[in-house]
């Protein structure tokens, strides 16, 4: 099937299997910061923003991509930077692989919440997966980062 | 993985009927579960272009499309103000934002998953479906069938003055629940629905007249404990899950009679 969408602003146009999943898609085209961590739709690793909302693409099908703005770390540099120099200064992670789908979902919930608290936090990165941590590294840095956040936007 | 030959974006819910038909043809809901199975499908029915993504709210009830995700109902404004919010609060515990981005009502229901958070919620409230040849259905009966090749349209929840109350227990957060338990209170009416048994979702109905007494409610566990059938599976044991039902079901009891929700 013949689809059109766009990555990272970028218009792509494929002929695409129906059963393909996103998250091949999008590595076939060299984005590879979209990564197969558990594949049953639960550790977080392989998420991007589908029309904004943070969705798994693993299991989501290229072609209801269709028409729609798909967005990956790769086009979230300098959010990203930013956030992942909050998580170095707290030594959040260890192997780091958890990190993009981790970053994503950050972004997401700075995107849908407004000043959200420790359990809002939580609740919103529930399904992003660290097995080296116990994610206290990670919140730690997330609160300082929204803290800054705030603080430069006002 | 699951594989597809060919997908169709239906027009219209009678092309969508017709082509379900087939048994090697399957409706997709939001492909979490689906695209874990080992299944060869034929053609893919996609309802995502029949404006069925919505919540209709009226005087009377919510009006729930089957192709909304979890995310949508858990944070819809108008069922947070009713059932003092027990909606949301079942579905917050279902694996995470993105997981809930992409499962779909419908898919969720026509499954009838036994670990499933949403049934259970869902029949305290004493919901029903609107399937396209069917018709109407309540919640519980639909949940009872077998999987036909009907199309679950709509879900149905009359807005009555009901208080309720969810809880459940997992090992981790966002893991699959242990057990799970809605209670809901209309008038003398109490429903009382128990979930992850591991099997799907059971509905037993009390009616007590006023406060319960202590004496009620450890008559409406020993009913519960003594009828529905508690399974054993890697997440628990029968008698450990008949233990939980008991404290669940007490927690939700109470929250109810404090005002509601937990």
């Amino acid at each position: 099937m013949i689809i059109n969408l766009w990555i990272n602003d970028k218009e792509f146009m494929d002929d695409v299997a129906p059963d393909k999943m996103l998250l091949d898609y999008l590595r076939s085209k060299g984005f590879f910061s979209v990564k197969r961590g558990c594949e049953t739709s639960n550790c977080g690793m392989c998420t991007v923003l589908l029309d904004g909302k943070p969705v798994l693409s693993c299991s989501t099908l290229t072609v209801r991509a269709n028409g729609k703005h798909i967005a990956t770390l790769e086009g979230l540099q300098a959010e990203a930077l930013e956030i992942g120099g909050f998580m170095a200064d707290e030594g959040a992670e260890q192997c780091g692989f958890c990190n993009p789908g981790f970053i994503m979902n950050v972004i997401a919930m700075k995107r849908e919440l407004k000043d959200p608290g420790e359990d809002q936090i939580k609740k919103y990165l529930m399904g992003n997966l660290c097995r080296c941590s116990g994610y206290m590294g990670q919140l730690r840095a997330i609160k300082k980062y929204l803290a800054a956040e705030k603080e430069g936007a006002q | 993985m699951f594989t597809i030959n060919q997908y169709v974006l239906a027009e219209s819910l009678e092309q969508a009927y017709a082509l379900n038909q087939s048994r090697i043809n399957v409706i997709l809901g939001g492909t979490l579960w689906l695209k874990m199975g080992r299944k060869k499908f034929n053609k893919a029915i996609d309802l995502s272009a029949l404006g069925l993504d919505t919540i209709e709210e009226d005087e009377d009830q919510f009006k729930i499309g089957c192709m909304c995700t979890l995310r949508q109902v858990e944070t819809h404004q108008g069922l947070d103000q009713h059932f003092d919010g027990v909606v949301a609060k079942a579905l917050e515990s279902i694996v995470g934002v993105q997981l809930r981005n992409g499962a779909t009502v419908g898919g969720t229901l026509y499954s009838r998953f036994g670990f499933s958070d949403v049934l259970t919620v869902l029949m305290a409230l004493d919901a029903s479906v609107e399937r396209y040849k069917g018709g109407i259905v309540s919640l519980a009966d639909y949940a009872a069938m077998r999987p036909d090749n009907d199309i679950l349209v709509r879900v149905l929840i009359k807005k009555d003055p009901r208080r309720a109350s969810y809880s459940c227990f997992r090992k981790s957060a966002g893991d699959f629940p242990v057990l799970n338990c809605a209670v809901s209170k209309l008038e003398d009416q109490w429903a009382v629905v128990i979930g992850a048994r591991p099997g799907r979702a059971r509905r037993i109905m009390f009616t007590v007249a006023g406060t319960p007494s202590e004496e009620n409610i450890q008559s409406i566990v020993e009913t519960v404990r003594g009828s529905i059938p508690f399974g054993t599976n890697l997440l628990g044991s029968a008698a450990y899950r008949r233990i939980l039902a008991e404290v669940l079901l007490r927690r939700n009891i109470e929250a109810i009679l404090m005002g509601g929700a937990q």
